[in-house]
């Protein structure tokens, strides 16, 4: 893969709907997502998270703070 | 072949859906939102898109708050069973559909106070009413947005002021109006809305649901049934948020890729011009029906008071076998009888033999509506 060597983060949410919400929100803004499953690492969840690129974590953090979205975590 | 059974489903349904469908079957096919692999993550978002759009056309303040069922029956047990306790005092109208009536009466046996507001002979209800019968044990006004058997409009915004007022919350029953007439929940200020997919939003049956306003107290309102929701897995108690909280088991992922399709059609056609094409073919068939002596017509008799839906009798003769005439001699197809709402059939005084009912649709055209007068004209001389 070619994006092997870019640090992730990864956004747990509570819920796949909720996932395709910030996705959607993150789209808007041209910072890329990416849905996939949550690392084992870091959950036990059977669900999907937001995977996106390590240096827009501020970003997103703020994006989803003014949004007011509750999520379980973001995760290096 | 003429078709006017919309009222119960609509038929037929614009060309997009058949095709969103097949292409999830064939394309898609995963479950939604539990495997995170790239098909399950494409189902989710195809059932995102439709919460996307019901939102949209009902103005909810969030997708998320929009809860998919299996149609508007199941939403409205969901706000009925889950909100209600005994010792609760609800208020509601004699216009009411079985879909609402079974479960009060049910919840009656189990200790919640009801008061059924007698409507008017043409299905009116007068706002004052509802404002006379609150008690302080008041929790809750569910009405139908406008009745099945003869589309008569009950007074939702008079309904919510008042249940705003009184802080009691306001359930809105939009099987014959969501889609065929505005509705927007931040100026109607309703707080839970229970749809169906398959009347007049034009998707597929096995779809609907209930929008929850930002009103509702979610910790009141307990889910109808629990079970897996692909979150929270390491759990063995139900999740607390939306839409989980209330949507376990897998979803009817192949009929919201349906209803997505129908909502979009229905979004570029736009409500209001389904509306005044509907009130198009409704002025010209009061107009006709009422021109023959022998024609019973019930409702208010004013299309702007009701839907698309006219229910009439022809004098000494059988709601049924009109029904039958109408489908083999004519190939008219509408509903006649009881219409699942005893209480609304005795409120109009057609019980119990019932009437027969023409629902029209966004398809019905000015041919269809001469030939069903044609053939009420032609049975009303025999």
């Amino acid at each position: 893969m070619k994006d092997n060597h870019v640090p992730h983060a990864y956004v747990v949410v509570y819920s796949t709907s909720q996932a395709i919400k910030i996705e959607k929100l993150l789209q808007e803004r041209s910072i890329t997502s990416k849905l996939v499953p949550v690392p084992r690492q870091i959950s036990s969840d059977c669900g999907v998270c937001l995977q996106v690129v390590g240096s827009d974590i501020a970003l997103v953090e703020a994006i989803l703070a003014k949004s007011e979205i509750e999520i379980q975590g973001i995760f290096q | 072949m003429v078709y006017l059974d919309n009222a119960a489903t609509s038929w037929p349904k614009p060309p997009g859906v058949a095709l969103k469908m097949t292409e999830y079957l064939e394309e898609v096919g995963a479950n939604p939102g539990r495997s995170g692999h790239r098909l399950s993550v494409e189902a989710a978002r195809i059932v995102y898109q439709t919460r996307e759009s019901i939102a949209e056309l009902f103005n909810a303040p969030d997708p998320l708050r929009v809860v998919f069922a299996s149609n508007v029956t199941e939403g409205l047990n969901l706000a009925l069973y889950g909100y209600l306790r005994p010792g609760d005092h609800l208020i509601t109208s004699s216009m009411e559909h079985n879909s609402v009536m079974r479960p009060l009466r049910d919840l009656a046996r189990q200790g919640v106070e009801l008061t059924i507001l007698p409507c008017s002979a043409q299905g009116q209800l007068m706002p004052e009413q509802i404002e006379d019968a609150l008690q302080p044990n008041t929790v809750m006004i569910a009405l139908n947005h406008a009745s099945n058997v003869c589309g008569t409009l009950l007074p939702i915004s008079e309904a919510a002021v008042i249940a705003r007022e009184r802080g009691v919350t306001l359930l809105v029953d939009a099987a014959q109006t969501a889609g065929a007439y505005p509705i927007d929940l931040e100026r109607d200020q309703i707080d839970l809305l229970a749809f169906t997919g398959h009347k007049s939003l034009y998707g597929p049956m096995g779809t609907g649901g209930l929008v929850i306003g930002e009103r509702v107290d979610l910790d009141r309102l307990l889910p109808l049934k629990r079970g897996g929701t692909g979150s929270r897995s390491e759990h063995e108690e139900q999740p607390d948020f939306l839409p989980d909280k209330y949507e376990s088991g897998t979803a009817n992922a192949v009929g919201l890729a349906g209803l997505g399709a129908s909502l979009d059609w229905l979004s570029e056609r736009g409500v209001l011009s389904v509306r005044s094409h509907e009130l198009g073919l409704m002025k010209e068939l009061l107009e006709g029906l009422s021109s023959f002596s022998e024609v019973v017509l019930y409702g208010t008799g004013d299309p702007d008071l009701q839907t698309a839906t006219v229910s009439l009798n022809i004098e000494g003769v059988q709601p049924s076998e009109i029904g039958q005439v109408l489908d083999e001699e004519y190939g008219i197809l509408c509903r006649v009888g009881l219409h699942c709402a005893p209480a609304a059939h005795r409120t109009l005084g057609t019980f119990p033999s019932g009437t027969v009912r023409f629902g029209l649709g966004a398809f019905n055209t000015h041919d269809d509506i001469n030939l069903a007068l044609d053939a009420v004209r032609e049975l009303a001389k025999r």
